[in-house]
């Protein structure tokens, strides 16, 4: 099965996650990540819903999907041809012995610390799955005290934009 | 960056008119002060609802006062919201129009659940119209609050929770477009009480916002084209005809192609009537009880042409192997109905009456161009020998107790078919779709989808409501019966004369049936005593409804008491046939079978048998 990434523009209006969201349940997807916000344009917002499954069954949630009526329009964006997301905020344990390096690891992955105490550093960190997974494996050994991830969001390349054409 | 199946643009004059033609729509109403109330019945007035099937109580209240008053608008008042649900879905199969409920909030709302799931399943234009507890009190666990927006979301086409007193006539708007148009469905209005109490203006006509809703009904010229190739070069098409084809009015159209191209055509038990049962090319209705030939003509066919239809698994059996050297085209308006169970070669997205309209154009051309018609008389040949050999049929009960499928049958023959016919679910209605001949289309409604027992009385209910000039049989199951008969009392009361034939055979028969073939015969809690006990006595319990009872135990009687209920036109009537038990329907698929396996009866298949001597292609 395959990753695929929707961006779905929908209407802003009281229950839409709950019927996307129980759409996908209901027919036996298992969202992977799910981010929600508004766009451009007013009264529209954009979910992001990153789904692993196959072509064909991916084909039919979409015209699901599409039956909606607070739903207007569905992309999927290819990870060549968009920018793809998501943001990780982590806190590690760190005493004074292992500070430098820990800082030295958020340096390499351009991220940066937005918290200190004398125990913890809390790094935050933005960029493709891949690379926050390769973030949280270089910062295990020292110990995660706790982290949190948002859902992925995604854009295409290049001049178009989704919403211009969806939008009257 | 990939575009997944945008929606394609609308085209220009293809949304359905709204309303629907045969309802004049009151243009250019002034704003008018009024109060929420008003306000959602002078929006029914306008949008041409004729009448509400429904129960008042806390939460609706307020809506209660105006349709008092209204002159346009007849309320029944029924006995069950699940009788009010399956009534307005009766009275839409049967006129085409949209059908419209009405409950209060909490139990009421939910009481409406298995007739709006039906409705989903079905495709039926209903409009259900809830109170909800005041706004200020939602999400409080309020006295009778139950969310029924989030209960009917995945059985329901939309639903809305007005919070605004202002939108409701958009709102009504709306949920009549959104009902009818497009694949028709049901659509839920929940309006909370302080919301109907409101004062706030009406005019009319609404501007509705659907910016999300824009149904294909124009079909696209290149498919159509491929798709009439594809007609011309099959040697044994088969047209597979479902509901679809009804609900768009395309039976003419249908007909038409038919006789074009000289193809055998089966129609669904949502279908049945869309395509003259007298008709020489109509071979029967398909599935886990259809005809053989019917079965066997899509088992053995080189091209599907799906109109309307949507390849549930009642129809298809097994998946893997059903129509296994079948191309397929498939029209529906829905695009998600496409290559869901089985793969399209050529999908075409549109209104069957458009579709099939273009298809004959498209055809004609073909053949204009090919000097002549596809020779389809080896095809024939095969599809005569099967309905020679295999004919629908019945046995009378070796116990000497009288057929139920003679009683159908009977009824059938009597009442003709100018008749409605409505069932309930199980055996009678596998009977009625059998062995009563359609002849045009709206004339037999059923629960095909959701197979709900109770849907026929106050279906058929609904049917009489709308239709009052026409002869409305219910054809009910003593189990189906004994879920929805108070609706009788409805029909007593609001003076609506149907004709209830109780095949009663003292059991849950079609479990039954199943229990005889897959569980040894034991019979587990499928006895209902309405034999051995006569508890309830149908024919009393009927005249304690204020409809006239009545009994036939023997086929000497059936005539008779079926003449007797068409004499009586100014009272229900309810006739309780006291039939044997051991009857079976057939032919018959086991489910998850292969359709090859058809059954014409026990132990006898044909398609196999075929196979063995070499005879099937």
């Amino acid at each position: 099965m395959n990753r695929h990434t929707l961006s779905v523009l929908v209407e802003d209006k009281p229950g839409v996650l709950a019927r996307v969201a129980g759409l996908f349940s209901r027919r036996g997807f298992n969202i992977e990540s799910l981010a929600v916000g508004p766009t451009e344009v007013a009264d529209v917002s954009r979910m992001t819903i990153v789904v692993a499954v196959d072509e064909l069954p991916l084909e039919q949630v979409t015209k699901q999907l599409n039956k909606l009526v607070n739903v207007l329009k569905i992309v999927e964006l290819e990870p060549t041809v968009s920018v793809q997301r998501e943001l990780l905020l982590v806190k590690v344990r760190t005493d004074a012995t292992v500070r430098s390096q820990v800082l030295e690891t958020v340096q390499l992955f351009r991220a940066k610390v937005v918290d200190v105490a004398p125990e913890a550093l809390t790094v935050e960190a933005t960029g493709t799955s891949d690379k926050l997974a390769a973030l949280l494996r270089m910062l295990e050994p020292y110990g995660i005290r706790e982290m949190v991830k948002s859902g992925m969001v995604a854009v295409g390349r290049g001049p178009r934009s989704i919403t211009a054409a969806a939008v009257r | 960056m990939t575009t997944a199946k945008p929606r394609p643009a609308p085209l220009a004059g293809s949304p359905k008119p709204f309303p629907p033609p045969n309802r004049p729509l009151r243009v250019g109403t002034e704003p008018i002060l009024v109060n929420g109330a008003q306000s959602l019945v002078r929006s029914l007035e306008a949008v041409g609802c004729e009448a509400v099937f429904g129960i008042p109580g806390g939460a609706i209240l307020p809506a209660y006062d105006p349709l008092l008053d209204s002159t346009s608008v007849r309320h029944v008042l029924v006995r069950h919201e699940q009788g009010a649900g399956h009534a307005a879905a009766g009275y839409a199969q049967a006129t085409g129009k949209v059908g419209v409920c009405m409950a209060t909030s909490g139990p009421g709302a939910t009481n409406l659940v298995t007739p709006l799931a039906d409705a989903h399943l079905d495709s039926v234009p209903v409009v259900a119209i809830t109170g909800q507890v005041p706004r200020a009190l939602i999400g409080s666990d309020g006295f009778q609050e139950a969310d029924i927006c989030g209960i009917t979301m995945p059985i329901t086409k939309h639903n809305m929770l007005v919070t605004d007193p202002a939108d409701i006539p958009r709102a009504i708007a709306e949920a009549f477009y959104l009902a009818s148009s497009g694949r028709p469905g049901p659509v839920l209005v929940d309006l909370p009480k302080d919301i109907l109490q409101a004062k706030t203006t009406f005019s009319w006509p609404p501007e509705m916002k659907l910016p999300g809703y824009r149904p294909t009904t124009r079909p696209h010229g290149k498919q159509i084209r491929e798709a009439a190739k594809l007609i011309f070069a099959a040697r044994r098409p088969v047209l597979y005809v479902g509901g679809g084809v009804i609900k768009a009015g395309a039976h003419q159209e249908l007909r038409e192609l038919a006789e074009l191209t000289g193809a055998p055509v089966v129609t669904t038990l949502m279908a049945r009537g869309a395509f003259p049962d007298s008709h020489p090319q109509h071979v029967g209705m398909p599935g886990m009880h259809g005809t053989v030939s019917a079965v066997a003509a899509m088992q053995r066919s080189d091209l599907l042409v799906a109109l309307g239809a949507r390849f549930d698994d009642r129809v298809t059996g097994q998946l893997s192997t059903f129509a296994p050297g079948a191309a397929v085209v498939h029209a529906d308006i829905d695009p998600a109905e496409i290559s869901k169970n089985r793969h399209a070669d050529v999908p075409i997205v549109g209104d069957c009456k458009e579709v099939i309209a273009e298809l004959i154009d498209a055809v004609r051309a073909e053949q204009a161009g090919a000097g002549g018609l596809a020779d389809l008389s080896a095809w024939w040949r095969q599809l005569g020998d099967w309905r020679e050999r295999f004919p629908l049929g019945y046995d009378w009960p070796a116990d000497g107790s009288l057929s139920p499928e003679y009683v159908i049958e009977r009824i059938g023959q009597i009442a003709g078919p100018d008749a409605l016919y409505v069932a309930g679910v199980g055996q009678h209605q596998m009977w009625a779709a059998q062995f009563i001949r359609y002849e045009r289309p709206r004339s037999w409604l059923n629960s095909g989808g959701l197979g709900t027992m109770g849907f026929a009385v106050p279906a058929a209910m609904g049917a009489k409501l709308g239709l009052p000039d026409k002869t409305v049989w219910c054809i009910d199951g003593d189990g189906c019966f004994q879920m929805t008969n108070q609706e009788l009392a409805t029909c007593a009361i609001e003076n609506i004369p149907i004709k209830v034939a109780v095949i009663n055979n003292g059991n849950l028969g079609m479990v039954r049936q199943w229990q005889n073939l897959f569980y040894d015969g034991r019979y587990s809690h499928t006895d209902l005593g309405t034999h051995k006990h006569r508890i309830p006595d149908f024919k009393l319990l009927a005249e304690a409804m204020g409809c006239v009872g009545l009994r036939g135990e023997s086929r000497e009687q059936v005539d008779g008491v079926i003449n007797q209920a068409m004499a009586i036109n100014d009272r229900p009537v309810v006739i309780d046939f006291v039939v044997g038990a051991d009857a079976q329907v057939w032919p018959m698929v086991a489910a998850g079978t292969s359709n090859d396996e058809v059954m014409a009866a026990r132990g006898i298949r044909p398609l196999f048998d075929d196979d063995d001597a070499g005879g099937a292609s």
